[in-house]
């Protein structure tokens, strides 16, 4: 085999961590890894929060971020060690041989300059186009990318062209300079899944059509299936398995991978709607203060004691919107709330006391949902005092009794939010939920900022919880995986409007709508070429009309 | 651009009503000070017939609103009144020493706001090394320092010692540009030292901020050097907030620089609002504090405006 394009061994990359309280101190973040990326291959890197992907990818151009550093080991690209260059050559590699696409194309943008002038702007500066050919160049790859008007669109502004071209234009910017590498660092994970679909195929044809090699990053092994040739499974800086992606996602041989591909695997039984629901929305049409258009119309769902309903769309659908009616922050202008058999007042001030009881809520961001300042004990505590006015022994009883529900045990009950891991601190704002005895819990989103495995154990637990406390959940999300896992009903909203309602089984099972089609075949797939297959399908769809 | 034209004409409209309210202010303050312009003028021996001849002629005796509309009439029309002590038309003399004081303040930005914009630059630049805190020492010790004390002691040092410049910054008419230029070297100087630092770690802070965004890292992998990822990336985006502090810092420039017009006996607005005031001249004081309050209100407006056209949402709606 000829000498690899980026040949890595033993790279060893750490930090300076500055811990509230403690000295500041170095710590490892990646442990020596070796791997090897052929010229016109796609490696994988895959990896939960922290596995040491995205500083591995920084390091192929010599760069860390904030303190970050490579302590040891050898990066060569093109034959030579990056370690030991000096500044000069180092800049001409990035933005010449190696290139990065990020996470968000949005921050990643200078507002203040036209998407051309940045899309140029390496290939100009390394000197491998004049100004001229690079703007040639770099509507080609728009045209390529499949962006609308690509004769024009480098002249707008970042904000004036949509999240998914966005993303499409930071490739654009990644492979004007014509590089030997890219860097992709999750550069579908903001998007959603219908748009991640179009930015993942343009990726994969550019990557095709170029020969250009790639370093592809993410979390979600389904995503890196489609694109890869090989993959790398990384966790807390040390290799777990490297293969090509046929072995790694069909035969993998380690336990974490094994964990990996099966992740999506929680198994549910459908319950049929029984007694009187405790939650109906009826009617409800509502519209922001100083905005002239609705954003919810007439939507109707049910939700009876003990069950799910998953209340699934994409961004802008108005799933969180419909959330914050019910809760009472957002009045409607039509329409009613029933709650447990009575109609709730539509504005939170006149709530009394057991209906805010009664209907609890979780959210996103764990982390800023919970005082920093306050431990675990007094933000489980606080409820307590609130609704039942427990004190003293009695309420330190039921602290740890919810503490052992949430698979805590009792030393977490003076920790402080900031030494909880993620999963941990989701699960301290389920147990807050779950202490005023509620008849119903919204859950907003509660694994999206969860690793895989993480928010895997998160819905086994809520699944758990609603068996005991015989609790009914509105789960609010986009991610139809979770959806399949854990609901009973399912509504699928698009543009404030309810697209799909009705049992899961009913829901999930065709004759679909269009909206619906789209939406449950964009999920990307555990298995090698879905994404073609997706495609070719759409391509006859769109041929057959 | 509908909604850009809006915000411009919504922030120009405050800040002439804003000048409308100061004016009140200005004539309500000068109003309620304690004593009487016609005791002041006659002095200490004068009868009460006198007193109260003059307080008729002088329209001190008409209701509070009447003279205010009078004077702002007036001042709309570019005639400030004359001056009780002197007789003399303030219009004319304040055209005179305003030129002046905006002569000075115009060189001293002329080289101050370059200067402290580049530093900053150079701080950003070098941040955390020997540059960046060489620059942050010397410009904070200079804005430490009271400009009077820096005053004279440049003025003993290169005027009296070196005898590089005069000490004295005594200017008119007759004199070419090149001696006014070198007339007014010390104090230019002594003001540029007293808004250095301002401005400097205003742009510093500015684009430290914007430094941490993440199309800089973007900039940085590109393989562009620190100047150009400070200069093409950073500094389009921290515009806002360093044309604030630099029309803050104009507006001293020609409000705030009595002390240094009395230390070097320059002839400007400073000097003559000092006389006046302790003449008890109200007229004259009250059109040098409407002069300050356009002057500064203008500038502000002007730095609002440039932070509402660099902002490229405004600019280019979708």
């Amino acid at each position: 085999m000829s000498e690899p394009l980026l040949k890595v061994r033993g790279l060893k990359i750490g930090a300076t961590v500055y811990p509230p309280g403690e000295k500041p101190h170095d710590i490892d973040i990646v442990h020596g890894v070796d791997f090897d990326v052929q010229k016109g291959k796609v490696l994988g890197l895959i990896g939960e929060s922290g596995a040491g992907k995205s500083t591995i990818g920084l390091a192929s151009m010599a760069y860390g971020r904030g303190g970050v550093k490579i302590t040891g080991g050898e990066v060569w690209v093109n034959g030579r060690d990056i370690m030991q260059s000096g500044i000069g050559d180092i800049r001409k590699l990035r933005g010449g041989e190696v290139t990065y696409v990020s996470q968000s194309a949005a921050a990643s943008f200078n507002p203040a300059k036209k998407i051309i002038d940045q899309v140029v702007e390496a290939a100009v500066e390394q000197k491998k186009f004049s100004r001229k050919e690079a703007e040639e160049r770099a509507r080609v790859l728009f045209d390529k990318l499949g962006l609308p008007d690509p004769q024009n669109i480098g002249d707008r502004f970042p904000h004036q062209v949509s999240g998914g071209q966005l993303q499409r234009c930071m490739t654009a910017l990644a492979l004007c300079p014509e590089p030997d590498l890219v860097v992709f660092d999750e550069p579908t994970t903001a998007l959603d899944v219908t748009t991640q679909i179009d930015v993942l195929m343009a990726i994969k044809e550019a990557i095709r059509e170029t020969g250009v090699a790639a370093l592809y990053i993410t979390h979600d092994l389904a995503v890196v299936a489609q694109v890869s040739d090989d993959i790398m499974v990384l966790r807390h800086g040390n290799m777990v398995e490297y293969g090509s992606v046929d072995q790694i996602i069909n035969s993998p041989q380690e336990e974490y991978t094994q964990a990996l591909v099966s992740v999506r695997s929680i198994e549910h039984e459908e319950k049929q709607p029984n007694g009187d629901p405790v939650l109906s929305v009826r009617n409800i049409t509502a519209r922001y203060k100083g905005t002239q258009f609705d954003v919810l119309h007439n939507v109707n769902v049910d939700l009876y004691p003990g069950q799910t309903l998953a209340v699934v769309g994409e961004s802008g659908s108005g799933k969180s919107t419909l959330a914050r009616v019910i809760t009472g922050l957002l009045p409607p202008r039509e329409g009613e709330i029933e709650f447990a058999g009575r109609t709730l007042s539509s504005d939170l001030a006149g709530r009394s006391r057991e209906d805010l009881r009664e209907l609890q809520m979780i959210y996103q961001m764990a982390d800023v949902a919970m005082n920093p300042r306050q431990t675990v004990g007094t933000i489980i505590g606080r409820p307590l005092e609130f609704y039942f006015d427990m004190k003293g022994e009695e309420k330190r009883k039921r602290i740890i009794e919810l503490l052992d529900e949430i698979e805590l045990g009792e030393e977490f009950i003076d920790r402080y939010p900031a030494e909880l891991s993620g999963g941990q601190k989701q699960r301290v704002c389920i147990a807050r939920a779950l202490a005023a005895k509620p008849k119903m819990i919204i859950c907003d989103e509660v694994t999206s900022a969860l690793d895989p495995l993480v928010a895997d154990g998160i819905l086994k637990l809520l699944l758990e919880l609603q068996k005991i406390e015989d609790v009914a959940y509105l789960f609010i999300t986009h991610d139809l995986a979770t959806v399949k896992a854990i609901s009973d009903n399912i509504a699928v909203m698009y543009q404030g409007k309810v697209q799909r309602y009705g049992g899961k089984s009913q829901v999930l099972s065709p004759p679909f709508d269009d909206y619906t089609d789209l939406l449950l075949s964009s999920v990307p797939e555990m298995r090698l070429g879905w994404l073609e297959d997706v495609i070719a399908n759409r391509k006859m769809e769109s041929a057959g009309n | 651009m509908p909604l850009i034209i809006k915000l411009l004409a919504q922030r120009i409209a405050l800040g002439l009503i804003l000048l409308l309210l100061v004016s009140g202010l200005i004539f309500a303050g000068t109003m309620i000070l304690p004593g009487d312009v016609a005791q002041s003028i006659l002095g200490q021996s004068a009868t009460p017939e006198a007193l109260e001849n003059l307080r008729a002629e002088l329209g001190l005796n008409d209701p509070p609103l009447q003279r205010y509309i009078q004077w702002l009439g007036g001042a709309m029309t570019g005639d400030l009144g004359t001056a009780l002590t002197s007789g003399a038309d303030i219009t004319a003399s304040i055209a005179k020493r305003l030129s002046n004081t905006l002569f000075l303040a115009f060189w001293a930005a002329i080289i101050a706001v370059p200067l402290a914009i580049f530093l900053g630059l150079l701080a950003v630049r070098f941040k955390d090394r020997w540059p960046d805190k060489a620059i942050s020492a010397v410009t904070l010790a200079s804005i430490s320092i009271p400009e009077f004390l820096i005053g004279y002691v440049l003025m003993y040092l290169i005027a009296v010692k070196l005898r590089w410049f005069p000490s004295v910054a005594m200017i008119n008419d007759s004199m070419s540009l090149g001696d006014k230029l070198s007339a007014i070297a010390l104090p230019v100087t002594v003001l540029t030292l007293v808004v250095l630092a301002h401005m400097m770690r205003m742009t510093r802070a500015a684009i430290l901020n914007v430094m941490q965004s993440a199309y800089i890292e973007t900039a940085e992998l590109k393989g562009l050097n620190g100047f150009q990822v400070i200069f093409r990336h950073a500094f389009p985006n921290a515009i806002a907030p360093i044309v604030n502090v630099v029309m803050l810092n104009l507006a001293y420039l020609v409000v705030g620089v009595v002390v240094i017009e009395v230390v070097f006996v320059y002839p400007g607005m400073g000097q003559y609002l000092v006389d006046h005031v302790s003449k008890r001249d109200v007229p004259v004081v009250q059109a040098c504090g409407l002069i300050f309050a356009a002057v500064y209100i203008g500038l502000n407006m002007v730095a609002d405006v440039v932070a509402i056209l660099s902002n490229p949402r405004l600019r280019h709606p979708k």
